[in-house]
């Protein structure tokens, strides 16, 4: 038998360490050590109802455990085989106990559809996919259905777009396949540009035939013969996957002529994009792929119409791709039961900030920020407060508590300011500045911009100039005014997606955390601590003795005082260094 | 390797698979151990491969019945690198912050003996049955 | 043509189906105002990157602003082109571009005929809130067009022209977000780079990121040192436009108010490139003849067609991109230079002066003149035959500069001898007719027969490649014409092919020939005013008592007098020159 006992940061901090200790100590007093063995996991992820103790191999999956119920659970579980009730999850929904880990409603928090393989089979071994039911939902295309079916089957499944905008898949397939020419294009924009944001590249490297056999249908269902990949060279290890996946379809005749003995032609070749975040916008994808500068040009005409090489062009991201196999085989009608009303299925986010589990994580649309962070992300670090979680990266905007119990899809995330995207998710507590964040995104619209209209190549600049000044404790209240309309400007009259969403984190963020803004402006303050040029070194009188260490360690000699006699430090020479706070040794110095 | 002409060709070479995918996981006389190495950029970047040629030399050397693949990403990246160890007839169990010497630890104790160790990340999600 | 309803401003207006909202609105008398549109009609050239966003309008049941330029109307579409949301937005869209534009209008070339100044008077912006960062460039100078780039809107406009109508490629978008900017491949300097020197760029550029190099002030300082005789020039073009610059209707002949003008200013003598264009019909007229007759004898190293060489933007495009067939076009100097090669050697020796102390000063249309006339071959021991090009514009600077009231001033004749010319020399300044005079005087020369019908109609026009056969006598000539350089390319890629059967073809880089010139007073994209000047050049040919270039007695006199015979041997020194293969000139460093 062994006794699980969650070592995450947050039961760590309820003392999962000591409950793990009394258990080992328990079991030797009792004579068990030798048959019951103690084990230190990472984190459950469930960390609000931490700390957890599993028993194995039964299950039981004991939550809110105290170093007092380690008797309870030796006594009665380990001895006697009985459950120790109280300590059992209790469903919310039902009220009923969960005895048995499998059945808790917990687990299904995540679900996994576009990652089903990732980490399960080689991505390098076409059989381990076929094996996994894959190039099936192929078959049953080519064999069983009429691409008029496969359109509608995916329409049916109200299936969007999962590279950010989210429009309906199938509409998109259906105006692609009405459009007729001697020759048409499907592409798999693999452009992922999003910081922080990797669930392509993780599909792509993990289960890069789900996405061959998903274009391949896309193939089928518009009429088109030929495929391309338009993924980022710094994804080596991905190119290198698809490259080998591509050569095994071709070997195995899943790509290349008469696919399946059904007369179907379709081949997949990859293009390379230099990284340009913009080309993840599928006019200036197409542009790239084409040799010419990576810009968007307007729509219409969409690609649709006249996309690669001025022929109708489909562009699907790799996530929506990686769905498509799955809604073939299962059908519509079992994809559109997950999810909310308009969106549906699952999404990958990519966790990241100041949460404990940081990972890559899918879940069904409709569930709450609350769920994410404190049920699979196991909570904020060190235990602290939850201030803001920023979603759809640098288009789009912050979450905050007020937003914690808001079902996530598409139009509830545009609704709170924010968006999907392409599913980054970063997490802030009190150490982070809402100012400072803005900057930072501002900072990346500005690099990525391709600088072909206005609002985007002067506005960004200019909105990034502004909050620089703001962080730098000289803006005024009138910049606050220019801000705003520059963000609404920019917003209304910008080109292509990237600028019409670029200003989202400045909007957000002055909606969500205008006091922030004012206390940036009017105190001079950041409350985070994060804003350099706003924060003062001081040294309290009461703890200083005069050591002169710090004195001695200021690269600027900033800092004054006779030896055993209170320091103080002169805040125009400062450059903020913290030199000083660390050869203190009565921390007598802090930062205000 | 054949070519896959049709739909049947295609169940033929699936149910073979899976013939052979089920024979692994019931486990057999000589107790084979799978191993999987999530081998994704930042599985990579972590150390995976390294952890990954260490365990295959070190089995071979101890003359362990052990078979590596690797795999795509787990999501677990808190804990990278992670490895999933599946013994004959028991449940798959994932570690993760895999250095050489919890390497080591695994190899003697769980792989070895079935003995558990410190470092198991327990499994959060739900997959879809195919 | 399918007619849609549409409200603009509340007033209900039809428009085409598939037509622009900017343009169904100009047509219904509704000013939006534009920066980066840019559109030539007549050759079909059209820039709409919706890059600017300055026409952006309220289209109802649109999330977002629509740019007028680039939207197509839709059946019941209501559009505002003013509403305040508009208005707020297009101001700070121009703030904008203002906040990253160098105010120094007062000495920036395009000052008065900037369309973001105008704009920026109309929309009333008195300051700019979005102060920050500009962006900076080096300042890049070649022989012929200055690069100012901190100027640089991003229009593209420079960019659609040379790429389009010119296949030149010398000017492409480089760099990213707020570096953005135009500029030669690997932002090497426009002489390393395959330009023409067309000039078509800084005539599309709205501001003054692209102009011509000024040589005002060096005329000024020639015409006042009394040891010069300064000659002047002026090319056939010049006169159908100048006027434009005081106001004038386009397309008003001002021949003889320019002689006066140019009199004023104080140059010595006023003559007439149109006289060295009769001389270059003599030249390659007889080129083209000899060719014909060794051809018909048999004689296979002999090529056709022959390529007319006047103009400087073509041959600088030929050498670049053709370096294999540089036996192909005549060997006839320019007008330009012609004249110059007269002028300091036949008419300096007359005067009894060095060549030295005479200055050869030419107002052109065009901008390539100011590069060809300071081209090696055109000098004698580092004295160039021509010392300076200006434009049109030029000119009219100086005029003004000497406060000279164009309009009051009397007619006036260009002074004898240089200065006499026939209508055949002035042609040159449109499209086909280089390719008209030469048939006029070709024909009487092959055929010996008196030609009755001096127009050549199947020869006009403005479409951008065009061919006609003329009947020499029982003998069909085959003519090709083509006018902006893709067209050219075009004719000189069948050639090169051998897939035509033509045996002559004039080109002209510019739209509508010379007339369209880079040098010629701005037409911000109004065709019309190409088109007027374009009727005007055939209106003073038909009013000229001579039409055919042998008949100029002057001409007829200088052969007498000096040449001897055309394609002779002082003509061979004097008037005709070679080609350098130039494809390798251009440097990309690093």
């Amino acid at each position: 038998m062994h006794l699980l006992v969650c070592g995450g940061t947050g039961c760590n901090a309820s003392k999962s360490q000591e409950i793990a200790e009394n258990l080992k100590s328990t079991l030797t007093d009792k004579g068990l050590g030798n048959e019951v063995q103690v084990i230190l996991t990472g984190c459950f992820g469930f960390c609000e109802k931490g700390p957890i103790v599993k028993i194995m191999p039964d299950n039981t999956f004991y939550t809110e455990v105290k170093p007092e119920d380690v008797a309870d659970i030796i006594e009665e579980h380990v001895i006697k085989g009985r459950k120790v009730t109280r300590l059992l999850y209790t469903d919310p929904e039902n009220k009923q106990h969960v005895a048995d880990s499998k059945h808790m409603g917990f687990y299904k928090k995540q679900l996994r559809i576009a990652l089903r393989n990732c980490g399960f089979i080689d991505p390098q071994n076409i059989e381990e996919y076929v094996g996994a039911d894959g190039y099936s939902a192929l078959a049953k295309c080519l064999g069983e259905m009429t691409p008029e079916q496969v359109i509608n089957e995916i329409k049916l499944s109200g299936l969007r777009g999962r590279g950010g905008g989210g429009f309906p898949t199938g509409l998109k397939w259906e105006i692609a396949s009405k459009n007729h020419a001697d020759q048409k294009y499907v592409v798999c924009n693999a452009d992922e540009g999003d910081p922080g944001a990797f669930m392509d590249r993780s599909i792509l490297e993990g289960d890069p035939h789900s996405v061959l056999e998903a274009m391949t249908i896309n193939g089928y269902a518009i009429g088109a013969t030929k495929g391309l990949i338009y993924i980022r060279a710094e994804y080596p290890l991905a190119i290198n996957r698809l490259l080998t996946a591509i050569g095994q379809a071709r070997e195995y005749g899943l790509l290349g002529k008469d696919i399946l003995g059904s007369g179907f032609e379709f081949d997949i070749e990859l293009r390379y994009g230099a990284g340009a975040f913009v080309c993840g916008e599928e006019t200036a994808l197409i542009h790239s792929m084409e040799g010419q500068r990576g810009e968007p040009t307007f729509k219409p005409p969409f690609p649709a119409q006249s996309g690669y090489n001025k022929k109708p062009t489909n562009v699907n991201n790799v996530e929506t791709y990686a769905n498509i196999p799955i809604i073939i085989n299962k059908g519509a009608n079992w994809f559109n039961k997950i999810g909310t009303e308009k969106s549906k299925g699952t999404k990958v986010f990519a966790l990241a900030g100041q949460i404990n589990n940081v990972g890559l994580i899918e879940v069904p649309m409709g569930i709450t920020l609350r769920e994410i962070i404190y049920e699979i992300g196991g909570g904020i670090k060190g235990g602290r407060e939850f201030k803001a979680a920023q979603t759809g990266g640098p288009s789009g905007g912050c979450l905050t508590s007020a937003h914690l119990d808001t079902p996530i899809d598409y139009d509830n995330l545009i609704a709170a300011g924010s968006m999907m995207g392409s599913g980054g998710m970063v997490v802030m507590d009190e150490t982070s500045c809402m100012v400072a964040i803005a900057k930072f995104y501002l900072e990346f619209t500005v690099e990525e911009s391709c600088g072909k209209c206005t609002p985007c190549r002067v506005g960004n600049k200019r909105l990034h100039e502004i909050l620089e000044k703001i962080t730098k404790g000289n803006g005024t209240m009138e910049d606050l005014d220019n801000l705003r309309n520059l963000s609404r400007v920019i917003k209304d009259t910008a080109l292509c997606g990237l600028g019409q969403t670029s200003p989202n984190p400045v909007i957000s963020t002055i909606e969500n955390f205008y006091d922030e803004y004012v206390e940036h402006i009017k105190d001079k303050k950041c409350r985070a601590g994060v804003c350099k040029s706003l924060m003062q070194y001081v040294i309290d009188p009461v703890q200083c003795v005069g050591c002169t260490a710090c004195a001695r360690n200021c690269p600027v000699n900033a800092i004054q005082g006779e030896k055993k006699m209170t320091h103080v430090i002169n805040t125009e020479l400062c450059i903020k260094c913290g030199a000083c706070i660390e050869k203190c040794k009565f921390n007598a110095i802090s930062i205000c | 390797m054949t070519k896959i002409k049709s739909l049947a060709d295609l169940k033929a070479m699936k149910q073979s698979i899976q013939e052979k995918i089920d024979t692994r996981a019931k486990g057999n006389a000589e107790g084979l151990v799978q191993v999987k190495v999530a081998m994704a950029t930042c599985g990579i970047a972590a150390g995976a491969k390294q952890v990954m040629d260490y365990m295959m030399a070190e089995t071979d050397k101890r003359g362990m019945n052990v078979v590596f693949t690797q795999t795509g990403c787990m999501g677990y990246c808190h804990a990278e690198p992670t490895i999933e160890v599946t013994l004959s007839g028991k449940e798959p169990i994932v570690f993760g912050f895999v250095d050489l010497k919890k390497a080591d630890e695994i190899i003697d104790k769980y792989i070895k003996d079935g003995e558990l160790v410190d470092g198991i990340i327990p499994v959060n999600y739900e997959t879809i049955n195919k | 043509m399918e007619m849609i309803n549409i409200t603009i401003d509340n007033k209900p207006v039809q428009a085409e189906k598939g037509q622009t909202i900017l343009k169904a609105a100009r047509k219904a008398g509704i000013e939006i105002p534009t920066l980066c549109y840019y559109e030539l009609d007549g050759i079909k050239l059209e820039n709409r990157p919706g890059g600017c966003r300055v026409c952006i309008v309220e289209v109802e049941g649109r999330k977002n602003l629509a740019p007028a330029c680039a939207t197509e109307v839709m059946e019941g579409m209501v559009i505002h082109t003013h509403s305040l949301r508009v208005v707020n937005s297009r101001r700070t869209v121009v703030e904008l571009i203002l906040s990253d534009h160098p105010a120094d209008c007062l000495v920036c070339p395009k000052s008065g005929k900037c369309e973001l100044q105008t704009l920026a008077q109309r929309l009333g912006i008195r300051e700019i809130p979005y102060q920050g960062a500009q962006s900076t460039y080096r300042k890049d100078m070649s022989p012929a067009i200055i690069r100012d780039i901190d100027k640089c809107i991003m229009c593209r406009r420079c960019e659609t022209v040379c790429n389009e109508w010119q296949t030149v490629g010398a000017l492409s978008a480089v760099n990213r977000g707020f570096e953005a900017v135009v500029a030669p491949a690997f932002e090497q300097d426009l002489e390393k780079s395959p330009c023409t020197y067309c000039g078509q760029c800084l005539m599309a550029c709205p501001v003054g990121a692209l102009s011509e190099v000024d040589q005002t002030r060096q005329v000024i300082t020639a015409i006042s040192d009394p040891k010069k005789t300064v000659v002047v020039q002026t090319a056939p073009a010049v006169r159908v436009a100048l006027g434009e610059e005081f106001g004038m209707e386009p397309g008003t002949i001002v021949t003889g108010k320019l002689a006066a003008a140019l009199r004023k200013i104080g140059f010595d003598y006023i003559f007439d490139t149109d006289f060295a264009a009769d001389l270059t019909i003599m030249e390659e007229g007889t080129e083209l003849l000899n060719r014909i007759s060794r051809f018909t004898q048999g004689d296979k190293t002999v090529k056709l067609p022959i390529l007319t060489s006047c103009c400087p933007g073509w041959v600088n495009f030929f050498e670049v991109n053709y370096p294999d067939m540089l036996d192909v076009p005549s060997t006839a100097k320019s007008p330009q230079q012609m004249f110059g090669a007269v002028a300091k050697n036949y008419w300096a020796n007359q005067l009894g002066i060095k060549r030295e102390d005479m200055v050869v000063v030419s107002i052109m249309p065009c901008v390539a003149k100011k590069f060809e006339c300071q081209r090696d071959e055109f000098k004698v021991d580092g004295n160039p035959d021509v010392d300076f090009a200006l434009t049109t514009r030029e000119l009219a600077e100086l005029i003004r500069q000497f406060n000279i009231d164009f309009e009051a001033l009397p007619l006036e004749d260009f002074d004898k001898p240089l200065g006499e010319s026939t209508g055949a020399g002035v042609i040159f300044g449109a499209t086909g007719g280089v390719i008209e005079a030469a048939t006029r005087t070709a024909y009487e020369l092959f055929t010996g027969k008196k030609l009755e019908k001096v127009d050549f109609n199947e020869l006009r026009g403005l479409e951008g490649v065009r061919s006609a056969t003329v009947d020499f006598n029982g003998t069909p000539i085959n003519i090709g014409i083509a006018h902006g350089l893709s067209n050219a390319r075009q004719l000189l890629d069948d050639v090169r092919a051998g897939k035509t059967n033509f045996h002559a073809i004039e080109v002209m880089a510019c739209p509508g020939g010379c007339i369209g010139g880079a040098g010629q007073p701005f037409h911000h994209g109004d065709f019309d005013i190409i088109r007027k000047r374009h009727a005007a050049i055939y209106r003073e040919d038909a009013g000229k008592p001579i039409r055919k270039s042998h008949e100029n007695p002057y001409i007829q006199a200088l052969y007498k007098d000096w040449l001897g015979e055309p394609c002779g041997e002082i003509s061979h020194h004097l008037l005709h020159t070679h080609y350098f293969d130039k494809s390798k000139h251009i440097e990309i460093e690093g």
